[in-house]
């Protein structure tokens, strides 16, 4: 019995058991591999998507138990089409190696949706549990903080 | 004579060839011995190019793999200040497994002589040691060496492109190269004519290059300033593509289980309940261990662990008292090397104040972000691998021998890196995808490990200890006496890497001890081997990550033994000796307003370390919140004597910065019975966003030497740690990881 999942906006009928976790689903089955694999128990941040806005683990959600839309990395902008976020980092050459940079963005967008203009402070609860080994930090902050001003306008 | 002085006059070959639809141009520049590979031998159409110019534009082919630190940027950058394109117009690619992309640099950073000191011989013979690299067939990318290694080569490969592109207009228009110019990707005619690159790209593939001559400093547009990143769109929108991200049609996923006991076997195993686990399609016995071939990464895992395994024991001894023991039993071996040893160390002067002190700190795991994967394509007489690496000309040697094939059989695709950090310098990884996909041929087979995976089977930073005697008179350091004992990483991957017994003195066991800027008049470092093999590697500034921890540990209690300001002591010893490194000093100095003092619930220390040609000294301030201690600020200096990206060289200080902090810090592994104790990133845990410091990076341009950026900003963050902890706390911590010793914020 397929279960029904709908991400980036598109319904998708997933073959696979229900406790296979939802980062396995969008990178194996629907080759969304904007969404990294970084430790499988919730403790570096480098899997993160939103499921109705809502930042998660995708490693810890299994498939039966997906009750939103998700979305990811590849849902919120693309090359062509940025969003202000997306711009943010760029503007700011947050990434070195890049690969946790896709929960970063996913993690930092769904805290400016609840805070529109974070502090130093709510950054670090929001954002601590996102590890970089590259220790980009002082670029996301910075990031996140022009995001917020620039999807003000 | 300086290195490029030197590099300048030897010869650069160029050459070009035709490809489909365009032109490629390379730069091989070799002692007489050497073949050209830009002229291959009949029926061979071997050609290593940097700079490719067909119907979609301009693309830098990068000799060195993208892991974060920013080369392709640089590298590509280096190409278009020649070749006159637009930035946003250049496409970045990495170059499949050649000869020609051997890294010069590295291997002329090997010798025992100090860097900071490099006399005419010191430096000639690091030119030819770098032709050991080309012997070795090294495509390597590692020892902070890219940009010094490329400094030459990608603008040579720009100019040459630029020059032939201007010949071939000029033949089409009846006009004299000399008179035409280029600009944005065009050739210009003084009429106003104009032919693209593109359009000429055909033509001039039929040319012979001309010789160029590289623009001064003064005029560059692209060097010196900090461009965007060419991997940054991509990697901001989840469309970067790492090794784990590849993606083949009809391919299947496999798990990994390999014996946690390091260096054991598998008596047998049983995967009669794995066999009938959802998707799963094959389980396959790799001797130390086993794979699940399934439908799913996660599924294969699920399976993997359901496999009923008996584990051969751990060689390696049982406890971690046991590997400490043997490495402090080094001590009392012959030394291996004294790469320093000036005046007499053996006495202490007259009338001085004696000090002594040993420190030890752990192994330690690179723990890169992207898990080790690799994916490989087996159909019988050719294999397909896509391998985010940094030697791709070893990977490729290496699956070839473990698949039964010729290393002309396989093809290497290189993809971004998740981390490298020397990590994947190794081969493993990729050997284990093509044995996987060896069991199911004709279908593309993607390994993943799994984080404990990853971490139970790393190449470790070795473990060390470090005995120090020191003596200090009038306020200053008369004696330096000190010895390092570790494993040896240039052995065991030696051996591992190119088949090699290394003999003779490992430098790489005492630099950033041996080779510090300090005028001290007795003063020898000497390094013993200890005979522990545990399996080590190069981690992110190799031996430096050791011993500057201890070294500059250790000036600091001399310079406290001797009444004096940390800080002032190290810069009196250095002012003399390398004024470079002395200004490095200077400028924390001045950035933190270091007064020598602290007030109440905060801490400050200095660190300094000369490692991969570039001087650093980081001051970092440490602050009592009440619930645990803050590593608060951070000031970075480096000297890497020439700029090419300042943005990026702020960005690697900062990283290399975070990375040794967060191992002086949390990090350390241990080993029972031959395996890892520390499974995943809840047991070997780095700074994250809340307790990583405010930073600020100084870049200063006086060392006559064209530095690394990408490892020499971990050494000192280490020391400066610990220094700054004593300054809070009256606490002189020897070992590591300091939160066994400080209540850290966590």
């Amino acid at each position: 019995m397929p279960f029904p999942l709908t991400v980036n906006g598109i319904p998708h009928q997933i073959d696979l058991p229900g406790e296979v976790p939802l980062l396995w689903v969008l990178r194996d089955a629907l080759n969304l591999t904007g969404t990294k694999f970084g430790c499988g128990v919730a403790a570096c941040g480098a899997c993160t998507v939103q499921i109705d806005g809502v930042a998660v683990r995708s490693c810890q959600v299994a498939l039966s138990d997906v009750d939103g839309a998700v979305t990811t990395i590849e849902g919120i902008g693309t090359p062509d089409n940025l969003a202000a976020i997306q711009q943010a980092w760029i503007d700011h050459q947050v990434a070195q190696c890049g690969y946790c940079q896709s929960g970063q963005i996913m993690q930092a967008a769904a805290l400016l949706a609840e805070t529109p203009d974070p502090t130093d402070d709510q950054i670090d609860a929001a954002m601590q549990g996102n590890l970089c080994r590259c220790g980009t930090y002082p670029r996301i902050r910075a990031a996140v903080h022009a995001a917020a001003q620039s999807m003000k306008v | 004579m300086s290195r490029i002085g030197t590099i300048a006059r030897r010869t650069f070959l160029v050459g070009s060839a035709a490809i489909a639809g365009g032109v490629a141009f390379g730069v091989w520049y070799a002692t007489k011995s050497m073949a050209n590979p830009l002229t291959p031998a009949e029926g061979e159409t071997a050609l290593n190019p940097y700079v490719l110019i067909d119907a979609q534009g301009v693309t830098i082919i990068a000799p060195r793999a993208e892991m974060g630190q920013g080369s392709h940027t640089t590298l590509a950058a280096l190409v278009a200040e020649e070749l006159d394109v637009a930035w946003e117009d250049i496409r970045v690619i990495h170059g499949p497994p050649g000869q020609a992309y051997y890294n010069h640099a590295m291997f002329g950073g090997i010798l025992p002589f100090p860097e900071y000191n490099k006399s005419a011989l010191a430096e000639r013979i690091g030119d030819v040691a770098g032709y050991l690299g080309k012997a070795l067939q090294t495509q390597i990318t590692g020892g902070s060496s890219a940009t010094a290694d490329g400094f030459e080569k990608m603008r040579h490969a720009g100019a040459t492109a630029r020059e032939t592109l201007k010949l071939a207009a000029a033949k089409r228009w009846g006009l004299k190269a000399a008179d035409l110019r280029t600009e944005n990707g065009a050739v210009m005619a003084p009429d106003g004519r104009t032919l693209t690159y593109v359009e000429l790209a055909p033509s001039a593939a039929d040319l012979t290059p001309p010789s160029v001559e590289l623009r001064p400093a003064t005029e560059w547009k692209y060097l010196g300033r900090t461009m965007p990143r060419t991997d940054m769109v991509a990697k901001s929108t989840g469309t970067a593509r790492f090794g784990i991200d590849t993606r083949i049609p009809g391919m299947v996923f496999a798990a990994l289980r390999i014996n946690p006991h390091l260096g054991g076997a598998m008596k047998g195993f049983d995967d009669t309940e794995a066999l009938k686990m959802p998707g799963v399609l094959r389980v396959v016995n790799l001797t130390t261990g086993i794979a699940v071939i399934a439908t799913n990464t996660w599924l294969a895992q699920q399976a993997a662990d359901a496999v009923q395994i008996d584990w051969e024991a751990s060689p390696h001894p049982d406890t971690q008292d046991a590997i400490f023991a043997n490495i402090r039993a080094a001590f009392e071996t012959e030394a291996n090397s004294t790469l320093r040893d000036d005046g007499d160390a053996a006495t202490t002067p007259e009338g001085a104040t004696l000090i002594e002190a040993e420190y030890a700190v752990p192994y330690l795991a690179h723990a890169t972000m992207e898990p080790q994967n690799a994916t490989a394509l087996y159909t019988g007489d050719a294999l397909v691998l896509w391998s985010g690496n940094q030697a791709p000309i070893l990977h490729q040697k290496r699956c070839a021998e473990a698949v039964g094939l010729e290393p002309e059989a396989v093809t290497v695709h290189t993809t971004f890196m998740g981390g490298g950090f020397g990590r994947r310098g190794e081969y493993d990884y990729s050997v284990y995808a093509a044995r996987v996909a060896k069991a199911m041929p004709d279908t593309p087979v993607q390994l993943t490990w799994s984080r404990e995976e990853d971490m139970t089977h790393d190449f470790y930073r070795p473990g060390g200890m470090g005995r120090f005697r020191g003596a200090v008179m009038d306020g200053r350091a008369v004696l330096l006496d000190g010895q390092i004992a570790a494993q040896s990483c240039l052995r065991q991957g030696g051996v591992r890497m190119m088949g090699i017994e290394a003999g003779g003195p490992d430098k790489g066991l005492v630099e950033g001890a041996f080779d510090q800027p300090y005028a001290i008049p007795n003063h020898r470092i000497r390094g013993h081997i200890a005979t522990v093999d545990l399996p080590v590697g190069f981690w992110r500034s190799v031996g430096s990550s050791i011993t500057a921890f201890m070294y500059d540990s250790f000036l600091d209690e001399m310079a406290h033994a001797a009444a004096a300001d940390p800080l002032d002591f190290r810069y009196q010893l250095m002012k003399d000796e390398h004024a470079p490194s002395a200004a490095c000093l200077n400028a924390v100095r001045e950035m933190s307003g270091w007064t020598g003092k602290t007030p109440e619930g905060t801490g400050r220390g200095v660190g300094f370390c000369y490692s991969f040609g570039t001087p650093v000294a980081t001051v970092i301030e440490v602050q009592d919140t009440g619930s645990g201690i803050r590593i608060a600020k951070a000031w970075i200096a480096c000297d890497p004597g020439i700029v090419l990206d300042p943005g990026n060289v702020e960005a690697q200080m900062t990283g290399g910065m975070v990375y040794g902090l967060s191992a002086a810090a949390f990090g350390e592994i241990t080993f029972t019975a031959g395996a890892a104790d520390q499974l995943n990133f809840p047991d070997y845990d780095a700074l994250r966003i809340h307790n990583a410091p405010r930073t600020e990076v100084r870049i200063l341009t006086a060392n006559r030497h064209l530095g690394g950026v990408g490892e020499p900003g971990t050494p000192p963050a280490m020391p400066a740690l610990a220094n700054a902890l004593f300054d809070l706390t009256g606490k002189r911590v020897r070992a590591l990881p300091l939160a066994k010793s400080f209540d850290l914020l966590t």
